[in-house]
């Protein structure tokens, strides 16, 4: 195909204002903005969000849409640390600040209650971001698609919607992997998702389930890759890597 | 470098072509492999970003910004949409 230079156009930034800030874990917060148009988004989907310095100075990140579709935009933020966007997001961002916004993006990494299941949600780290979208989704619409959701996190501190995760509501289950500490008494799984883990909690593919992996590089990769070679239709295994420390 | 997903260029993609081009088809140049632009594999911190097949690792894409232009190299895909 061709080359081409495109003039920058599309100006399809909008300004958000925060509207509030609460924290998750010591190192993710949850922020909610203010757009005034807010096309509304579909679970799954993110935004890039720019941040401008006073000498002009531009950083670009995107970062996965936390809210359900109708709820207004919510990002989930964990600061990673190199991270010059996302230390803002975490550290200094306060109600009444403004930045920019583009989206909502992404028509392939996206769920709504319509598409049915069993559904396979498979997270690492902050990958539960665009997860918990889908659950709200899913409550919020009345959905009955039976959903289990592996979670792998490297301690239960690290857990982003601890509190909310515990009661899913019906035909939701919710299975932790705490893979570098637990607490005392910990009876859950202690180690990375492996294939054996997947037997166990993974539906069986039987049943048709569609299957929604959002993690670090290495964290879909080894799950998308246990999932197909269980027999998963690679088409029915979406995916969605940020990286090795985390972005979208 | 870890790649991640076209998923994470869909911003970019909107601005140049005007469109969501997250789901859209693409097939490689080289080796045929047909994809959605969502399962490519983005290299973000290259000079530029850089879209490589996940089948054969060809390169199918560079996006350069250079103050207000995008170049757009996509001499590596056979189509697009």
């Amino acid at each position: 195909m061709a080359r081409a230079a495109v003039r920058g156009r599309l100006s399809t930034w909008q300004v958000a204002t925060v509207a509030a800030v609460s924290s998750e874990t010591f190192r993710a917060r949850t922020l909610l903005f203010d757009v005034r148009e807010w096309p509304g988004h579909r679970s799954g989907q993110h935004v890039d969000v720019r941040l401008t310095a006073e000498d002009g100075y531009q950083a670009e990140r995107a970062y996965s849409i936390a809210s359900a579709p109708g709820e207004p935009l919510a990002l989930t933020v964990e600061r990673v640390d190199d991270g010059e966007v996302s230390s803002w997001l975490t550290q200094e961002a306060r109600p009444g600040d403004l930045m920019e916004v583009r989206g909502p993006i992404g028509g392939y990494f996206v769920w709504e209650p319509a598409y049915g299941g069993p559904l396979l949600l498979a997270a690492g780290g902050s990958g539960i971001v665009p997860l918990r979208s889908m659950l709200r989704a899913r409550s919020l619409a009345g959905s009955d698609v039976p959903v289990r959701l592996l979670y792998s996190s490297r301690s239960w501190e690290d857990v982003i919607y601890a509190s909310e995760l515990e009661f899913p509501g019906p035909g939701v289950q919710v299975i932790h992997t705490l893979t570098r500490s637990q607490p005392p008494a910990w009876t859950g799984y202690a180690r990375r998702v492996d294939q054996p883990m997947l037997a166990e909690v993974a539906w069986p593919v039987s049943g048709g389930p569609l299957a929604y992996v959002c993690g670090p590089t290495s964290f879909v990769e080894a799950v998308s890759q246990a999932l197909v070679q269980s027999g998963y239709p690679p088409e029915r295994v979406k995916t969605e890597r940020f990286g090795a420390t985390g972005g979208t | 470098m870890e790649a991640v997903d076209g998923n994470a260029i869909g911003g970019l993609l909107h601005e140049v072509f005007g469109t969501e081009m997250t789901d859209a088809a693409s097939v490689c140049g080289s080796c045929g492999a047909a994809r959605q632009v969502a399962e490519l594999a983005v290299y973000l911190r290259a000079p530029g970003t850089v879209v490589r097949c996940r089948s054969c690792d060809s390169v199918l894409m560079v996006f350069v910004k250079i103050h207000d232009r995008t170049c757009v190299d996509l001499l590596g895909l056979a189509t697009l949409g």
